[in-house]
């Protein structure tokens, strides 16, 4: 039997998906389902004198309006995921607005009515009445409420500065994305009056943990709910965080004892789902006269909008503890404060704090090297961390675990990168199109990432009655196909191909410990676990097969669902005759020994694991229009071991893409009364294909990751990490400037570089 | 008073009368009276393509059409593509091959774009499909998978064309 681990087996989800069969939050309606309309704050700050529900209420259809008033109590989200020692809960969002609002689309009403239709129409008649306030939108405008106050770092870095031959600093502001999943958020809530149990479907990402704090506030058991994570239309960090919406329509289908459904439309999504990356960055740079990094300072501004959500301050914090990169730096002080304006809400968006980060102290580095008067790369190359000097420990905590950089070879990797660019012939196409006098630029960025968090995560295995093999895993499907990885990985502890296998994800009632997928730790935590468990039903099968064979454990294998006699194929029993044998009452069971053939198994770790990689593009800017096209891309990434490389590839791929958006379109503004200016795909832009290049890959598997079995290290995110620098590079490149300030490059900002570079260089004349 | 209209619509062949609201888009009505959810909403104001069905042959978003405007048309949607016993057509199949699709959301809206595209017996080289296939929205696979499935199908269809 071939091994799966490794191969470019074709997806287990394809079939549903292209026929139509995928089911996804709005495609689950049982009969009698209402639906639900969320009135939200048309004000982006201001004391709520009234929201007068009277007029909605008397439209036919409606079935019920609510406000903060009917809610059970005054119920603010928790934070699932806490770092560091502030108290934040004055900051939590409440689940309905009652005394103030604090941004535009902040809920304050919820309609329930027979059709969405209906719904819509009298969401209309809700009468708000706000007495409107000051608004606060930039964080430099102060004095902004400062959530918290995070600092990390190691080394003296005073005295790195103070010994420094060359001293450097830019500044670097990153907009506020988005993740924009194609499916807008969708739940649709089933209830039983006869037992009140709950069925929700499209709670994916964190299944298990949701219910926990929905049980929570219903003041319910958990186990009258039941979470079924469905068919998902993109996650990328944004759906399936536990929101207002994740309360109410529960408790909506409780109080009128009926099923529920809700979703929400793109220009809702667009107020309403997290936001993410607005950040301001003032780094600094120590060199000696070699140019080797002494130090490095960073302060961090963080827009977090206006309240805490449930990944509390991670993202700032992340940015903090992945912001050195994979450079070898002796001392480090970071700083960012974390500041609450009248704007969306902020969470995770894939790559979260990595592609801030990672785009300052890139063009950090890129300024240094036109001040020291070195190449961009050969600097880089004299600053990453060798080899021999890994695993490399940092000193200070993030996210509860120590930084260890475990294995890798940065350089080689570094090298292979630009090997594949030299054999693209890249640098003779910008020499070129430069002597035709286009204004082309090469840009490079290297990263570092982070994947496989644990603590744990659990899966079950079973043999069924065919013989099939059954996964209850806690990693859910978002569309980075975790059915198809899990299955190869637990099909090769049976020696069986994955048509062999079924995965089912994110169900809360079959696997009650799954801890989701997040943080590109699905393939690394889930997986292990997989085979963890997948591992211990196989001994067992070879235990009762070699009892049905007669012969000792040692001398079977399991293969080809059946468990066979070595070096005597004939010799065997299928799959479902063992679990035959495994059931009450049969007569191969020893008297005390369970029935059936089953395992859970809970992988746990201590320690991430770092990917790293590097990107390498060439863009070209339209001096006339201001208008900037990516011709060329390349993405070099150690992914540990590929348990698919396609699915690696496919990652990658889409990764850059988004990196495209958030480098050149995407991002949302507000105008001076905080109303938001991009609310329909109008206006919030993201790249189509005719914006994304083709994007050539080196997927390297030289330094399998040490922290868990499977050697994998993660792929959802280093297609994004090092895009934003790298495109900020080229750009800079072809404008002839040190750096780029601010991201995303509009073609008004490339107007304004160009006139700069024009009068720099007049200066310099 | 709610407007409602009989209406006769032919979707994927089968002919169907239904009482529909005047305002209701032809993606409600083909999710919701016809039970065909493989039509998705991503926008619901035609931009994103994910409703994209053939409304007579041609691409529509259709969000953007009321079910009443189909009253007697053709509509085809994502359904009507795999064989009866379920094997995917031509070009599902190079989706797949191609890894032209990750959450499978923006796919039916794809899948018809290109459907439609193929149709017109094109030239299928990768700038014009891009090209083409820039209408819709992908946020998953960087649309290289996508790109290589249309082209893939291109050249084959018209290899079976001239054969
Ligand atoms: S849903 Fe119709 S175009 Fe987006
Ligand atoms: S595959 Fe997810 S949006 Fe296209």
């Amino acid at each position: 039997m071939t091994e799966q681990i490794g191969l470019r087996a074709p997806r287990k989800e394809d079939h549903r998906l292209l026929v139509g069969d995928g089911r996804f939050g709005a495609d689950v309606r049982p009969s009698h389902t209402v639906h639900v309309r969320i009135v939200r704050s048309p004000i982006a700050h201001g004391v709520v004198r009234g929201v007068d529900t009277t007029e909605a209420k008397a439209v036919r259809g409606v079935v019920d309006v609510v406000t903060a008033a009917d809610l059970p109590s005054d119920l603010r989200i928790p934070v699932r995921l806490d770092v560091g020692e502030a108290d934040l809960s004055a900051y939590l969002q409440p689940v309905l607005a009652k005394e103030t609002v604090r941004y535009v689309g902040e809920p304050l009403a919820a309609v329930v009515a027979e059709s969405a239709y209906v719904a819509e129409d009298a969401a209309e008649l809700v009468d708000i009445d706000i007495d409107e306030r000051d608004v606060l939108l930039d964080v430099d405008d102060g004095p902004a409420l400062v959530a918290d106050t995070l600092r990390l770092g190691f080394g003296d870095v005073d005295a790195a500065f103070e010994a420094a031959a060359k001293v450097v600093s830019t500044d670097v502001s990153i907009g506020r994305h988005t993740a924009v999943p194609m499916e807008p958020r969708a739940l649709t809530v089933d209830y039983s009056p006869a037992t009140g149990a709950l069925d929700v479907f499209g709670a994916t990402k964190v299944p298990v943990f949701n219910r926990h704090v929905l049980a929570d506030l219903l003041g319910i058991d958990q186990n009258a709910i039941r979470m079924h994570a469905v068919d998902a239309g993109g996650g990328f960090g944004v759906r399936g965080e536990f929101y207002p919406e994740d309360f109410l329509i529960p408790w909506l289908a409780t109080r009128l004892r009926r099923p529920m459904a809700w979703v929400e439309d793109r220009a809702e999504h667009l107020v309403a789902v997290n936001h993410s990356r607005e950040q301001r960055h003032r780094v600094e740079a120590a060199f000696d006269s070699d140019g080797r990094l002494l130090g490095l300072r960073a302060d961090v501004r963080h827009d977090n909008g206006a309240y805490v959500r449930t990944h509390g301050v991670i993202v700032p914090e992340l940015t903090l503890a992945m912001l050195p990169g994979p450079y070898r730096v002796p001392a480090y002080a970071g700083r960012v404060r974390v500041m609450l304006t009248n704007k969306t809400p902020c969470g995770t968006y894939r790559a979260p704090g990595r592609f801030e980060g990672t785009t300052a102290r890139e063009q950090l580095f890129d300024k240094a090297a036109a001040e020291l008067g070195v190449d961009r790369v050969e600097l880089r190359r004299r600053n990453l961390l060798s080899p021999a000097e890994l695993p490399h420990t940092r000193a200070m905590n993030t996210l509860g675990t120590d930084v260890v950089l475990d294995a890798g070879d940065y350089p080689g990797l570094l090298d292979r990168a630009l090997a594949k660019v030299d054999d693209l012939e890249w640098r003779e196409l910008v020499r070129g199109a430069r002597a035709a006098g286009r204004r082309v630029g090469l840009g490079v960025s290297m990263f570092l990432e982070k994947s496989g968090l644990g603590p744990h995560d659990t899966a079950d295995v079973e043999i069924t009655s065919t013989g099939r093999i059954r996964v209850h895993s806690g990693g859910t499907s978002l569309g980075q196909g975790i059915e198809t990885v899990l299955a190869q990985i637990v099909a090769d502890e049976f020696g069986v191909d994955i048509d062999q296998v079924d995965v089912v994800n994110g169900d809360t009632l079959l696997q009650p410990y799954g801890t989701g997928s997040w943080a590109s730790r699905s393939t690394v935590v889930a997986g292990s676990a997989v085979r963890g468990a997948g591992r211990e039903v196989a001994a067992r099968m070879r235990d009762l097969g070699a009892r049905m064979l007669e012969v000792s454990p040692d001398d079977v294998e399991v293969t080809a669902a059946q468990v066979r006699v070595r070096g005597a194929a004939m010799n065997a029993v299928t799959f479902a005759d063992v679990w035959r044998a495994s059931q009450p009452g049969s007569t191969w069971l020893a008297a005390d020994e369970p029935a059936g053939l089953y395992a859970r198994h809970r992988f746990s770790v201590d320690h991430m694991t770092y990917p790293y990689g590097a990107h390498v593009c060439v863009a070209e800017i339209d001096p006339g229009t201001g208008g900037i096209e990516v011709l060329r891309y390349l993405v070099a990434y150690e992914v540990g071991r590929a348990v698919n490389p396609t699915l690696v590839e496919g990652q990658l791929r889409g990764g850059v893409a988004q990196g495209v958006g958030g480098a050149l379109l995407e991002r949302f503004s507000y105008d001076d009364a905080g109303q938001p200016q991009a609310t329909t795909f109008m206006d919030y832009l993201m790249p189509t294909a005719s914006e994304v290049p083709v994007v050539d890959l080196v997927v390297c598997e030289d330094a399998p990751a040490t922290t868990n079995p499977l050697g994998v290290r993660g792929a959802g995110e280093g297609g994004l990490t090092g895009a934003g620098a790298a495109i900020a590079s080229a750009v800079s490149d072809a404008l002839d400037l040190p750096s780029i300030g601010e991201l995303p490059i509009t073609p008004g900002a490339v107007i304004g570089y160009v006139r700069q570079a024009a009068s720099e260089s007049g200066n310099r004349q | 008073m709610i407007d409602r209209h009989l209406v006769t619509l032919t979707v994927n062949g089968r002919e169907h009368e239904l009482l529909l609201e005047s305002r209701k888009t032809l993606a409600d009505t083909l999710r919701e009276d016809l039970g065909l959810t493989g039509t998705h909403l991503g926008c619901e104001h035609g931009i994103c393509g994910a409703c994209t069905v053939l409304l007579d042959g041609e691409p529509v978003r259709a969000c953007l059409v009321f079910g009443v405007q189909a009253d007697g048309a053709e509509v085809r949607t994502v359904e009507s593509l795999a064989e009866e016993g379920g094997e995917l057509n031509d070009l599902q199949q190079s989706f797949s091959r191609n890894h032209g699709l990750q959450c499978g959301f923006c796919t039916p809206g794809f899948l018809m774009l290109a459907e439609a595209y193929l149709d017109t017996d094109p030239v299928g080289d990768a700038e014009e499909v891009r090209e083409v296939v820039s209408a819709n929205l992908c946020r998953c696979t960087g649309y290289q998978g996508i790109v290589d499935a249309v082209v893939e199908v291109a050249a084959a269809r018209k290899e079976q064309r001239q054969a």
